[in-house]
């Protein structure tokens, strides 16, 4: 087998390479964590998060995400064009209402 | 006539359904409509914080949060993205008993979190909550109602891929729909992660 086609071979199966099951099981467990930490931060007598309480849950929040699109949505394992069209999305919904929130003194 | 024509004449008749991107037309199709959604639930939720304190003297919604209630639903959904991964998974291996088994653990997680929202939002009405009862309570259940109108969908697409397996239609060789479904399902629980920590749990001004 020449060269190239072992590259291209070697590519596509790093390509489809998921995560086994008890994989798919760990991540839900530390969503789960996540999201229980998350929780905790309303019970404001258990613990004062102070003016950290906002960046901690925004922080949370894109971990939680992140996991979700790259693991459970494959992005990791796929095309990059698949990547990039969702981001092109996200990024430009951002932007755009962005600007909007900023237009109307919001922040 | 060269051999390059003759090489891809044999390729297009091994797969018809190729692509310039080695991706189908159809997952394609999904990721670029999971784009365009980003901007309509982006548009809900910058409505909701622009009028998430005007109640016109009335009850705010965020005053009569249940958040110990909807975390228990957000996890509900959290998890049902893990069910949906795991039909993918199973379909993957070729194991469609399996598989219809977590599509339909999937279908009733979501079930369970829009019987929630139906309980969430029949307690607002109660406490006086309406939709046009200010700008906020508007802006709250166009948001929440939306997407649990996706979810409901997404409960559709589910069940039609059961029925499907039930009737002996969803074979190994249907997995990528399994994945179209799952991506669709994936995002719904995405746009939540998104309106649980920006709506419920950052605190109003």
């Amino acid at each position: 087998m020449s060269e190239a086609a072992t590259g291209a071979t070697a590519e596509h199966a790093e390509e489809h390479a998921h995560p086994s099951d008890w994989e798919y099981v760990k991540i839900a467990i530390v969503l789960g964590l996540i999201t229980s930490v998350e929780v905790f931060t309303y019970f404001e007598s258990v613990l004062d998060w102070g003016s950290f309480l906002i960046p901690s849950l925004m922080v949370m929040m894109v971990v939680k995400f992140w996991l979700v699109a790259r693991m459970f949505m494959h992005l990791k394992a796929d095309k990059p064009i698949l990547s990039q069209l969702f981001m092109m999305g996200l990024v430009m919904a951002t932007a755009v209402y962005v600007i909007a929130l900023l237009a109307f003194d919001f922040f | 006539m060269s051999t390059a024509t003759a090489s891809a004449d044999t390729h297009t008749e091994h797969d018809p359904h190729a692509t310039n991107t080695g991706i189908s037309n159809t997952k394609l199709a999904m990721w670029l409509f999971l784009g365009t959604e980003c901007l309509l639930f982006g548009g809900l939720i910058s409505t909701y914080l622009l009028y998430k304190t005007r109640g016109n003297g009335k009850t705010l919604p965020t005053d009569i949060f249940d958040i110990p209630f909807t975390s228990v639903s957000s996890f509900v959904l959290l998890m049902s993205s893990l069910t949906m991964v795991l039909a993918l998974s199973a379909i993957n291996r070729g194991d469609i008993e399996r598989t219809r088994g977590w599509l339909l653990t999937t279908a009733m997680l979501g079930g369970v979190f829009i019987g929630g929202q139906v309980y969430e939002f029949t307690s607002f009405v109660r406490e006086g909550v309406g939709f046009t009862t200010n700008p906020a309570s508007s802006a709250f259940f166009t948001l929440t109602g939306f997407h649990g109108v996706h979810v409901s969908l997404g409960i559709l697409m589910l069940m039609s891929l059961v029925v499907a397996s039930v009737q002996g239609r969803l074979k190994p060789q249907n997995a990528e729909t399994v994945e179209i479904v799952g991506l669709y399902w994936h995002f719904v629980d995405i746009v939540w992660i998104f309106i649980f920590t920006v709506i419920y749990l950052i605190p109003a001004e």
